[in-house]
């Protein structure tokens, strides 16, 4: 394998009509090519509709309550009901695999009637009570200041984190918002941080119109006792929300007396399962692209065994003297084997190459160009180049395979005649 | 050195069988000088084939140097070919894309000869046949006499114990014939078995012993005395 005289003897063979072991080796160039530069393609699109998730804790579900369909236990149908802290504990406590759980309240829209005053500036935002977990599931950049922490939590204080939307609607230009008042529904609250939210999808205005207060400060200024308004529940990485949702929705059926089969008391929104839907999508694009990739390439290899093929036939009268010097018939499978995964692995690793570069290129374009709507980064990693490397290896072994049998199987005496 | 018993060879074309050799007897001694002779389609190529183990015998034996050739496949009979026998051919079969040194190591390199002995031993027979300038030369860069020079010294790099040479002044004018004889000759004269297919009367009777073929079989057999080439290119 090692040997010198082996690679010379291919190098000298590949050299001779290098115009024609140049066009062979670009059906392989250009195979491989073709297939770095479609899975970088998808890989490309994955990142931009992950970079469109933004971040956010994908194996969530969010719930909150509507109406219950079923009577039970005594109680009639189309009752309303809220959730509790008490039903936070309980799940917390119940249920294995939780990474967080934040409970939280909601006052005003943006759309709704002003609620926020500050000075003689009003406006119409979002208000959320919240615990400090949430910036773990639902990112945001804190641009000045801090986030709520469990010191606001324990201590009901009256602090807010606000949208950039939020400070522009209520602030001067130059005006300092950290440590001054807001009014929430006539309660003050001191600004203690911005936040600007990034990867937004599509709604990046309203996004940014929301204000953070502390969820035990919220009830009790707004007068919401011990009730929830809504969860969002993210499990650890290895186990997927969607297998354990059932058990959560079991606490609070029971805690609420709400009839097993009553589907439409609980509303959830379970984005693990929607997340999931489009990897497989990628999925699936990945198995196209290895496909038409793998379809290109094949072309190619066929075209290094054709090659290979009249390569072995030009020298017959030479595989003829060599056998006649003692050359084992082995020896002689071997070379043409190596000539031809020679030939297939260096104009594949030449594709590998150029489709990195044409990949780096995009990618500059992109940079400068700025962003391009659900594509970001495509690449290929090391894995691909491993899995392409190894397709290489096997497919100069099937290219070199039928040449090399065809050069042994000419008797030496009639390979010496030959002329 | 070589004894062969009975030996029948006969091809298929088409329906019929053409038999070439009917019932050889012939034995060779070491250091023997021998020169084959028969008109065309006598047999005389097809005895040197299957003495090259080229080809394979239908009947009879075949001793080389007390070894039996019988039940080769190509693994074992390429062994033997480049442990036992040195060829020589009317084209000289030099392999285009190597150099003369090259040509004349590649026998050393099937016997796994170290790259840097082998090259030491072929310059060596590239020397003894006068060549030792034109070693990094192409064959195509040599005339005919001196690419015939190479394939010699590449057929005795690996020592055998036979040199088989198929009308090896075949293809070279009288003058260079003479030379290449001279070389056998000298080549013979230390002490190895040459045998030479030929069908020049002058080329054979530079041969110590002719043999005759006809129709497959042996006609005439007889010791000559050796006409020394340097006399005649003088």
């Amino acid at each position: 394998m090692f040997n010198k005289d082996r690679w010379n003897e291919i190098l000298q063979v590949l050299t001779t009509n290098w115009f024609r072991t140049l066009l062979t080796a670009f059906g392989v160039f250009w195979g491989i090519f073709i297939l770095i530069i479609l899975l970088a393609a998808g890989k490309g699109l994955e990142n931009g509709i992950r970079a469109d998730f933004g971040g956010i804790a994908t194996n969530t579900i969010f719930m909150w309550t509507r109406t219950a369909s079923k009577a039970y236990k005594g109680l009639p149908k189309d009752r309303e009901f809220s959730y509790k802290t008490g039903d936070v504990a309980d799940i917390r406590e119940n249920v294995e695999g939780l990474q967080y759980l934040s409970p939280r309240n909601q006052l005003g829209n943006f759309r709704g009637t002003n609620n926020v005053v500050r000075g003689l500036k009003t406006g119409a935002f979002t208000v959320y009570g919240d615990y400090p977990e949430i910036i773990k599931q639902d990112p945001m950049n804190i641009t000045s200041g801090r986030f709520l922490n469990y010191g606001d939590i324990n201590e009901k204080r009256k602090v807010a984190v606000i949208g950039i939307n939020v400070k522009s609607s209520l602030f001067g230009l130059d005006e300092e918002c950290l440590g001054t008042y807001i009014k929430i529904n006539d309660v003050n609250f001191m600004v203690v941080g911005t936040y600007k939210k990034t990867n937004v999808n599509g709604d990046s205005e309203n996004a940014q119109k929301n204000i953070y207060i502390p969820f035990t400060s919220f009830s009790q200024a707004f007068n919401r006792g011990d009730k929830v308004g809504r969860m969002a529940i993210t499990a650890v990485d290895d186990v997927p929300i969607t297998n354990i949702k059932d058990q959560i929705f079991n606490i609070v059926r029971e805690n609420h007396r709400i009839h097993p089969q009553d589907t439409r008391a609980i509303g959830h929104f379970d984005l693990n399962e929607q997340f999931q839907r489009v990897v497989s999508l990628f999925g699936a694009l990945e198995l196209i692209a290895y496909f038409v990739g793998i379809c290109v390439l094949l072309s190619g290899i066929i075209g290094v065994s054709n090659i290979m093929l009249i390569v072995v036939k030009e020298r017959t009268k030479e595989i003829g003297i060599r056998r006649a010097l003692g050359e084992g018939p082995r020896s002689i499978k071997r070379q043409i084997l190596m000539e031809s995964i020679f030939l297939t692995i260096i104009s594949g690793m030449t594709g590998i190459a150029f489709g990195a570069l044409v990949i780096y290129g995009i990618n500059y374009l992109l940079d400068v160009s700025g962003p391009v709507m659900m594509f970001v980064n495509p690449s290929v990693n090391l894995g691909v180049v491993t899995i392409a490397l190894l397709i290489l290896i096997v497919s100069g072994l099937f290219a070199g395979f039928i040449p090399a049998n065809s050069a042994i199987k000419v008797r030496p005496i009639e390979a010496l005649r030959t002329e | 050195m070589i004894k062969i018993e009975n030996l029948h060879k006969s091809y298929k074309m088409g329906s019929n069988s053409l038999h070439v050799l009917k019932g050889i007897n012939f034995s060779v001694e070491e250091g023997e000088l021998v020169a084959i002779m028969g008109s065309s389609g006598s047999g005389k190529s097809t005895l040197l084939n299957i003495l090259g183990m080229l080809d394979e015998l239908d009947e009879g034996s075949y001793t080389l140097d007390g070894v039996p050739i019988k039940d080769l496949n190509e693994t074992k009979a390429a062994n033997y070919r480049n442990k036992f026998l040195g060829f020589v051919f009317q084209s000289f079969n030099l392999i285009n894309y190597k150099s003369a040194l090259e040509n004349v190591a590649l026998p050393l390199y099937y016997q796994r000869v170290k790259r840097k002995e082998r090259q030491e031993k072929a310059l060596k027979y590239l020397d003894q046949v006068g060549l030792k300038e034109w070693a990094t030369h192409l064959p195509s860069e040599l005339s005919g006499g001196q690419k015939q020079r190479v394939a010699i010294a590449r057929a005795m790099a690996a020592e055998p114990k036979v040199l088989l040479a198929d009308e090896p002044t075949g293809a070279l004018d009288s003058t260079t014939s003479y030379e290449v004889m001279n070389l056998i000759q000298k080549i013979n004269d230390q002490g190895n078995t040459i045998l030479i297919v030929t069908h020049e009367e002058d080329i054979a009777h530079m041969c110590k012993r002719i043999v005759h073929l006809k129709d497959g079989v042996i006609v005439e057999d007889k010791k000559v005395k050796q006409v020394r080439v340097a006399q005649n290119v003088q």
